[in-house]
Formats: structure tokens, sequence, C-alpha cells
């Protein structure tokens, strides 16, 4: 806690002091949590940074998709789940994500190194099934791509 | 100038295939044959044939090689860089190594995309070099506002977006609206499943959005631009800052651009995941901080906008139309296309199709030209169905329709959208009430919440078509299914309720046998539905091995190992399709009930 506060402080300051800053500093703030995910701290810094109330700051942050207020795995999977990823086959390569994580979608594996989740179109589709590993896309999934990838991940990349 | 050019396409699906890894291996090999002052490597944006990636197109002669893996560089560089001989194995198809040979690019008419996988996206002096910004700089020191309104107006450009309103129109609005200041905004939420073609501008040549954002400022008086994109973008996001920054260096953006009194700045804001920011309203309650929740319209955001003043939002591609307008003219843009659909249109061809990836096509084309001609048709063994254009606010139109020419109008006549341009065509394995299904799932998903139409209506059509799919649909429900879809279109807030019907009700209009099979024969035509199709033990192809037998819960799968061939019970099989993934020669088959 004590080593967090000024690396915050210093990711607020980085925003203007305007309620149209928000998002952008809640990505930020989510992004330096160990656990993906906003903090109660977060909201109330968010909050008084942007001069909004605290219940703005929670109404858009659980809003988005992308924001979370439980905490997450060091490495976000997010496969894709429209329909050309659905047609090429998303579903094997989800089980095989289930499987070999030992989770189901939306949960964190017990090491906290990765959590599941489902997201609505990447743009990859000319490369389907595809799913993002924190920012790095990968396309054309099979089983055995997923295995190499999870286990660069685990690697350290 | 060096001896030879090699083009790498760099866009998020060829970096996905290992474009970065092929890089690397032909430097290496470059540099072991001390050709790296002869051999230029350029990293390009998205050359449109996403599945054959990593794509490189190598100049002088433009040679294109597909499927490039790290272990042909050296091959490449020995055989084709030092002996001019081109690498066979690696052409699209023997005998058609340049591109204007191969019937995927020969056919398109490129304008938005022109420069994608041409230029250096990261490198300004590139775009400037093709005539980027001369567009900007003929308009703020050569043209009055009301004259570049009025080349947008004649030119006939509509709002690639979706909804196609005239963009010059939508100009004129914010251009004579009361207030300031003014706003910019780029739409760049492109959230439709199956439509990539605003990310792939983004990567492969930002800085066409953002000179036809600039143009955009100078011709409606706002001075401040917004871009809204995406955070599933992050290398859009990334070379879109390059290219901000690259932008205000040399002064095409900031203050008094051109030595005039102009000045239009642009700031990258980024979404967090939510479909409907895609709408205009809902985009604008994003970038001031709140919920992306809607609100009805009038007023339009041409009156009252960002911070309630006039603000005129526009989509990627149709930002990155503004500059050919000024630069060929209005008559010539308006001369490709039809009628009342004037330019090209960028498409994202996917699902069951030889050539999945991005094209650009003028206007009036037939569905059939793009599917079969640039498309290259479905792959063999199966047939084609039908072809769903317009992701979740689109429709699926049947073969019978194939000659209908892909404008607005033509389009929306028989149930389909333009909409943002996603195209995936289905093979006869594809169950349309599954696929209608897939997509109201989405929207009933993405839905809001705000207004009842669409919060209740996508969840009521969605558990009718439960119904039908598990094999408990009722005669009414078709009736039904038409008459809520109906309702949502007349009475929902915004657009994703006002379409999320469509996959519904134009699948219904063009299917309708379909969902009478599944309703009154308890039978899914496609053989996909788990609780309305039959597992049957092909006799021929069975090794009776005992996996399915093994693998059946219920005792269904019957027979004795060594003695082909086993069968499948019936009336003990709950569909459960284990023996299907466990036998290994794929003998066991489902098929219609």
């Amino acid at each position: 806690m004590n080593k967090e506060r000024p690396t915050k402080d210093a990711i607020v300051a980085r925003h203007p002091r305007s309620p149209e800053a928000l998002l952008s500093l809640l990505h930020d703030l989510q992004t330096a949590n160990a656990g993906n995910h906003l903090t109660a701290d977060d909201l109330a810094l968010a909050a008084a940074h942007v001069g909004v109330p605290l219940s703005a700051v929670r109404d858009a942050a659980t809003f988005y998709s992308m924001f979370s207020l439980a905490p997450r795995g060091q490495h976000i999977i997010r496969l894709c789940a429209s329909p050309n990823c659905h047609l090429a086959g998303a579903w094997s390569v989800l089980d095989e994500l289930r499987r070999l994580l030992g989770v189901e979608v939306g949960e964190t594996t017990a090491d906290g190194l990765f959590t599941l989740e489902l997201t609505s179109c990447l743009g990859a589709c000319g490369v389907a099934p595809v799913m993002m590993i924190d920012d790095e896309v990968m396309g054309n999934l099979t089983p055995e791509r997923v295995r190499g990838a999870l286990a660069r991940y685990r690697r350290g990349r | 100038m060096r001896r030879i050019q090699v083009l790498l396409c760099s866009g998020t699906a060829c970096q996905s295939s290992g474009s970065e890894r092929v890089k690397r291996a032909l430097l290496d090999a470059l540099a072991t044959h001390d050709l790296l002052p002869e051999v230029q490597l350029v990293d390009t944006g998205c050359m449109g044939p996403c599945e054959l990636g990593p794509v490189l197109l190598v100049y002088p002669e433009g040679t294109f090689y597909v499927k490039v893996q790290p272990d042909d560089a050296v091959e490449i560089v020995t055989e084709h860089f030092l002996k001019g001989r081109p690498v066979r194995r690696l052409l699209w198809a023997e005998g058609a190594p340049q591109p204007h040979e191969i019937p995927f690019f020969a056919r398109q008419r490129k304008l938005v995309l022109r420069n994608c996988g041409t230029i250096d996206p990261e490198r300004i002096e590139e775009y400037i070099a093709v005539g980027g910004y001369e567009a900007l700089g003929r308009a703020v020191t050569g043209m009055a506002p009301t004259e570049v309104v009025a080349a947008i107006s004649q030119s006939g450009l509509r709002g690639r977006g979706g909804a196609g309103f005239p963009t010059g129109t939508k100009w004129e609005l914010v251009r004579v609206a009361a207030g300031a200041p003014k706003y910019v905004i780029c739409n760049a939420d492109e959230g439709d499943p199956g439509a990539f073609m605003d990310r792939a501008i983004l990567e492969g040549d930002p800085h066409s959005v953002l000179e036809g954002m600039a143009i955009a400022g100078y011709a409606v008086g706002a001075s401040q631009g917004y871009l809204y994109i995406r955070a599933e973008y992050p290398l859009a996001i990334q070379r879109l800052e390059v290219a901000l920054a690259q932008a205000r260096k040399v002064g095409v953006l900031g203050p008094r651009i051109f030595d005039t009194e102009f000045s239009f700045d642009i700031e990258l804001r980024m979404g967090a995941g939510a479909f409907v920011c895609g709408e205009e309203t809902a985009l604008i309650a994003s970038i001031e901080g709140r919920r992306g929740e809607p609100r009805p319209r009038p007023p339009y955001p041409a009156t009252s906008g960002l911070w309630g003043k006039p603000t005129l939002i526009n989509n990627v591609e149709t930002y990155a139309n503004v500059r050919h307008i000024l630069l060929d003219g209005p008559a010539a843009f308006a001369s490709i296309g039809t009628e009342r659909s004037k330019g090209t249109k960028v498409f994202a061809l996917a699902g069951k199709v030889r050539n999945t990836g991005l094209v650009e096509v003028p206007m009036g084309i037939t569905l059939r030209e793009l599917v079969f001609d640039i498309g290259g048709g479905v792959p063999a063994g199966r047939e084609f169905k039908a072809v769903q254009i317009g992701g979740p606010s689109g429709g699926c139109l049947p073969s019978s329709l194939l000659d209908v020419p892909v404008d607005y109008d033509s389009l929306s006549q028989h149930g389909a959208i333009m909409g943002s341009g996603g195209v995936i065509i289905l093979d006869d394995a594809t169950c349309m009430v599954n696929m209608a299904r897939f997509f109201l799932e989405f929207t009933a998903d993405e839905s809001c919440g705000k207004c009842v139409p669409c919060r209740v209506g996508t969840q009521m059509m969605r558990a009718i078509l439960d119904r039908i799919i598990a094999g408990a649909g009722k005669e009414e429900d078709l009736q039904r299914l038409r008459e809520i879809g109906e309702m949502m279109k007349s009475a929902s807030l915004c657009g994703l309720g006002q379409t999320a019907p469509n996959p519904v009700l134009s699948t219904l209009r063009h299917f309708p046998a379909e969902y009478e099979a599944h309703i009154r024969d308890r039978s899914c035509p496609a053989g996909v539905c788990p609780n309305l199709v039959r597992y049957r033990i092909d006799p021929d192809t069975c090794r009776a091995c005992d996996a399915c037998r093994r693998a059946c819960p219920t005792g269904a799968a019957q027979g004795t190992a060594g003695t082909p061939p086993y069968r499948i019970v019936d009336e003990l099989c709950i569909r459960c399709g284990a023996c299907f993934d466990a036998c290994p020669f794929g003998a066991v088959r489902k098929e219609p009930r």
C-alpha cells in the first residue's frame, strides 16, 4: 500500500481534472493494480480528481465490460465469441482453455496468473478464431496453438 | 533508392500469424548475405487477404507472397533477392505472382484502402509523398468552408457507419448550427461482429482519417476533434498516437495550420467495452465520462452534441473518403457507384468463403461478384446458403438474391442493411434459426437496458428462439416473433434496438421453411440444433474401436469391440454429442431427424 500510493498519484496527475478524463483514468488505474481491477480507493481517487460524485464513477465503472471491481489474474484472456469465430470453431478453443486453466468463463486460475473472459468481436475475423491475451492478438487458434500460447505466458512471455 | 523494396503487412491479422518473426528472419537472412544496404523492409497496413497471412509484396516487380513462415526467409533472400527467381511455392497461385493478376485484387477498386499495404503508417513522410494533407492544404488556403461542404454534398458521399445519412447534409447542419465551440468526432468504436475495415484503415493509413477530420473541422467551424476508439484495438491506438504526434510536429494539426487562421487538434478517447457506444449519443456520453447510454433524438448532435454543443460525428471510413473528394473533385467521386450510393465501400469478408479479408469495391456490384468473383466462393465440399450482411443489425440474404446490387437502398429493400460492411458467408451446414439466435443473444447482452422495447424485446425473442431450437416451438411463435420484431423496430430508443430484430425478421422472410421444420417436424435441416438431430454411425467408416460406447452416458451407443458396425439406439440417445466427439474416425454422423 505504501509503495502503491505515489504511483497512483503519478497516474492521476497525468490526467486533466475534467469528467472527460474519467474512462482513461480508470483504464490506467486498473492496469496499475496487480489484480487488473479497480479498488474502492481507485474509484474515490478518480471521483475526487475529475470532480464527479463517487456514484457517477461507480456507475461508469460497472457499465463497461472491461472494468472489473473484483480482482482478476495477471493476464486477461479474452476469447472472441462473435459469429465468425463461432463458425470457425471458437467453442473447441474455449473447451481447451477451460480444460487447461481449470476455470470457467469469468474465473481466475488458482495461481492468479490468468482470468478467462469472452469478448465481442476483436476485428480480426480473417484469422478466426481469435483471442487476446492482454494486448496480444492471436488468430487461427487451434487447441495446440492455445497450449503453446499459455505455455509461453506461463514462462513469462 | 534501394534495389528491392519488401512491403510486409503488419496489420493485426498478419501479426497474429507471425509477421514479426518473419521480419526478424528476413533481416537475419539479409544481414547474412550483406543485402541490408540493397533491400528495404517496410511495415505496412493490411493488404486484404487476411487468412493467407503473413503476406508480403516485393517490388520493383510486384511479387506477392502468401503464408510466409520464418523458415522461408533464407530461400526468399537467396533465390529471389540474389538470383532473381521468385519462390514459386509461396505465390498465391502458380503463375499469378502479381496482385493485378489475382481475381481477389483485380476486381477491387481501392480508394479508401489505397495506401493500406503500400505505405509505412508510422511515417508521415510516406503519407505526404503520396499526396497526404494536400487536400487539407487546398481546403484551408483556397476554399471557403461553404465550398468544402458543397463539394462533399455534390460527391453524394453517405455515412459509412451503417445508416447512410448524406454526409454533406450533416456537415451543413453543423456548419449553420448556433453555438460555440463546435466539435468534430470520429466514431472508431467499430463493434459490429465481422467488421474490421475501420481497424485496418486506422492501422494502415491513420493520417487519412486525421486529415478528413481536420477538413471537417475547417468546414463546420470546429477547432477540437475527438477520435473515440475501442480499447480492443491496441495496435490501432498505438499507430494513431504516433500519427498524431507526427502531424502536430509537421504542423498539419495544431495552431495556425498552413499559416492560416485555422487551428485544429485531435484527442484520442478510449472506450472500455460497450457495443452500444457505437451509437452516436451513447458515444458522446462516453466521451463525457458517463455510462454509454443513448438518449432520445432530437435534438441531434448536430445542434446539441458533446457538452451540449454542435457536434459533427462521422465514422472512420467516411472521413477517409474526404480527401479523395477534394483531390479528385466531387464529380469524379460521384462517377463511381450507383444513382443514390456513390463511391466505394470496404467490406470484410469472413465465414465460409475461400478468400477472407478486406476488399474495397465500387457501390452497386452484385453480391455474386463480391462472394464468388472476389471471395472465391464457398470452399469445396459445401454449398453456398446465405450471406449475412450488416452484422447484428443486418440480415441474411439467400442465393436467389445474389444478383442484388450492393448499395444502401437495394439491401434495405430486401431486409438487410449495408451496415458497417461486415459480410459473413454461410454454407449449407449453417442453421439459420441458430444463426439468428446467435445474433440476438449478442444484442440482448449488449442492450444497455435503458428502453423497454429493446431490453425486454430482445429477451422475449431470444426465449422464443431458444424454445424453437430446443424442439418445443409452437406454431404461433413465428407470428409472435414478427410482432415483437416490428414493435422493437418502431419503438426502440436507438439504432441498436431498432435493428436488433433484423437477423430474425430477415431469416423468417427468406428461410421460413427452416423455422417450420424446427417447429412442425422437430427437425433441424442443417443438422445443427442438438435436440433436433439424430446421431447415426456410418457402417462403412466404423472400425468398432468401442470409443463411442465408452463415451455414451446412456448406453445408446452399442456394439462389440472388433466387430463393426456399432449403432446408436435413437430412443436411448440424449443427443449430448459425446460419441460424435469421441469417434477418432468420423464415423458418427449428425443428421436431421
